[in-house]
């Protein structure tokens, strides 16, 4: 069971050139693969060609296969593909059904569609809105939410499903960090009970925290590929546009200021 | 200048839910102060009360001592300029130009003053080259940037930008960090809502904690991410940043930023 990306490229209806070009990647059951790159570097794209949903509802054309435990994507019907994989968009409000009246309801939306027994409905809605502390909004309009709140909804949603695979969309955007530090959890919960999950983000501390691997984006193209300590700790990332860790920078700033890194390091084990 | 006062202001959406529950504050011209607090606190409640968009439910908004509600939309709207976190919710024109237009065409700007109130904007936040362009071909990040500049070309004395940084990169941020630092030295007042506390240590002069519509901590950074406030700013759910807590295992005293603790280790 994997999601797989052979010599995929792509480009959008009218564009002059392709957002992506030439990815290969295999995403295992139970990895969690992070995505950066700078803005317009082809992030959002990949999720839109990995999760099936480009060309298949936007449009474009797409070149290389795109497999789903080893079945092309595009034979599999829409219906197939909601239960297996899914996406959380950079924007929560894109992603709300519009059609509930309560935060339960609509976490509850996603497993309704897929046809659930009722008990399994409530119990995983319960426990997903348990697993991000979204209890409490249970009853709440899901329209009259601030923003963070309404991607913790959207992440619950997607939880409620319990797909094989999932793409989330800078999920932590506009989250907390307590928000933040949850959303880790879950994506961490997920992957240990198998699901794979290709995480683009900007917070690299989260991906430092919850990656396997990391993938860096530069103009549609992979420009660096490895484990994730080592892609995040490459002096290339800044000119990538991508933000290195806190601890990353610490210790660079630390080193040209003459420092000895072994006291830091002393100081970080400590915290 | 614009001096701004908030004085025990509620405010409930629909019935029941409490965003705001008497809050206090006041912030001097050509402060730069950062609002941070949980998802759902009341930060961008309170934002919306400062240039009239939200009315309280109870107590009032001062402009320059004088009653908020006493003032027109567009008399606020020439002094309190705010970037939405969502920049859809604020664009709407067919180019880049027209849409950062808008904003100083409404204040009464024409000829060479709107031309170049628009292409200072448009240059801060480096989309000089994309005037003719259609909002919705930028990428979500550059939208972003985008709603940052039309709201800059009103020259407004106070800028509110609500969580500018969110879905940028690495040079996202340090166009947003730079419109932040050359607002401020023109004097203008910068208040932002931010959940980096990183940036929020090394851009910020003063800090304002909010937790269930209340403030429960405002100070300079120094003091806000110092040991002694840990419990307050951790009953909020949040973190001081990462060079503060090693600072203090360090025994070297509050250092909120990178560059204080690199410094305070370096002279220790």
């Amino acid at each position: 069971m994997t999601l797989t990306l052979e010599k995929v490229s792509y480009r959008y209806a009218g564009a002059a050139t392709p957002s992506l070009r030439d990815i290969d990647i295999a995403l295992r059951d139970g990895e969690v693969l992070g995505l950066v790159g700078a803005s317009e570097s082809g992030k959002t794209t990949l999720c839109l060609v990995a999760s099936g949903l480009a060309p298949r509802t936007v449009g474009g054309r797409l070149t290389g296969r795109v497999l789903l435990d080893g079945k092309d994507i595009e034979a599999a019907r829409i219906h197939e593909l909601a239960g297996r994989i899914g996406i959380a968009f950079q924007n929560p409000a894109t992603q709300r059904s519009g059609v509930t009246e309560t935060v339960f309801e609509e976490v509850a939306f996603g497993p309704m569609n897929l046809g659930q027994p009722l008990d399994e409905i409530l119990e995983r809605t319960s426990s997903a809105l348990r697993a991000l502390r979204i209890e409490e909004l249970a009853p709440r309009d899901p329209g009259q939410l601030s923003g963070g709140q309404q991607q913790l909804v959207a992440i619950a949603g997607l939880l409620a499903m319990a797909p094989s695979h999932l793409v989330l969309d800078e999920p932590t955007a506009q989250l907390d960090p307590a928000g933040t530090t949850l959303v880790g959890d879950a994506i961490a919960q997920l992957a240990l009970d198998g699901t794979s999950i290709l995480l683009v983000e900007h917070k690299t501390d989260l991906l430092a925290r919850v990656c396997s691997r990391v993938i860096a984006l530069e103009a549609g193209r992979v420009a660096m590929e490895g484990a994730a300590p080592d892609v995040l700790s490459d002096p290339r990332l800044g000119q990538l546009g991508v933000a290195e860790p806190a601890l990353v920078r610490l210790r660079r700033m630390a080193e040209g200021a003459g420092l000895d890194p072994a006291r830091l390091e002393r100081a970080e084990a400590s915290v | 200048m614009v001096d701004l006062a908030v004085e025990g202001l509620s405010h409930v959406y629909g019935r029941e839910v409490r965003a705001l529950q008497g809050v206090d504050l006041r912030i001097a011209s050509g402060e730069r102060v950062a609002l941070v607090g949980q998802n759902g606190s009341g930060k961008t409640t309170l934002v919306r009360h400062l240039n009239g968009l939200l009315r309280p439910s109870s107590g009032r908004v001062l402009v320059d001592g004088v009653d908020a509600a006493r003032l027109t939309v567009a008399q606020m709207a020439r002094r309190v300029g705010l970037v939405f976190q969502d920049p859809d919710q604020q664009i709407f024109a067919a180019s880049v130009r027209s849409e950062v237009e808008f904003g100083p065409r409404n204040l009464g700007l024409r000829g060479g003053s709107l031309r170049q109130a628009v292409d200072e904007a448009l240059d801060a936040v480096g989309l000089g080259t994309e005037a003719r362009t259609n909002p919705y071909d930028l990428g979500s990040a550059r939208r972003k940037l985008l709603a940052l500049a039309s709201v800059l070309a009103m020259r407004t004395p106070v800028l509110v930008l609500d969580e500018p940084t969110t879905g940028q990169d690495l040079r996202g941020v340090e166009r947003v960090r730079s419109v932040i630092e050359s607002a401020s030295s023109a004097g203008r007042t910068v208040i932002a809502i931010s959940h980096d506390m990183r940036f929020v240590a090394e851009s910020f002069a003063r800090v304002v904690v909010m937790h269930a519509g209340r403030i429960v901590l405002d100070g300079p950074p120094e003091s806000v991410f110092a040991a002694p406030a840990w419990d307050r700013l951790r009953a909020t759910y949040l973190e001081p940043p990462l060079a503060a807590l090693i600072g203090e295992s360090l025994g070297l005293g509050s250092t909120p930023t990178d560059e204080a603790l690199i410094y305070a280790i370096s002279s220790s």
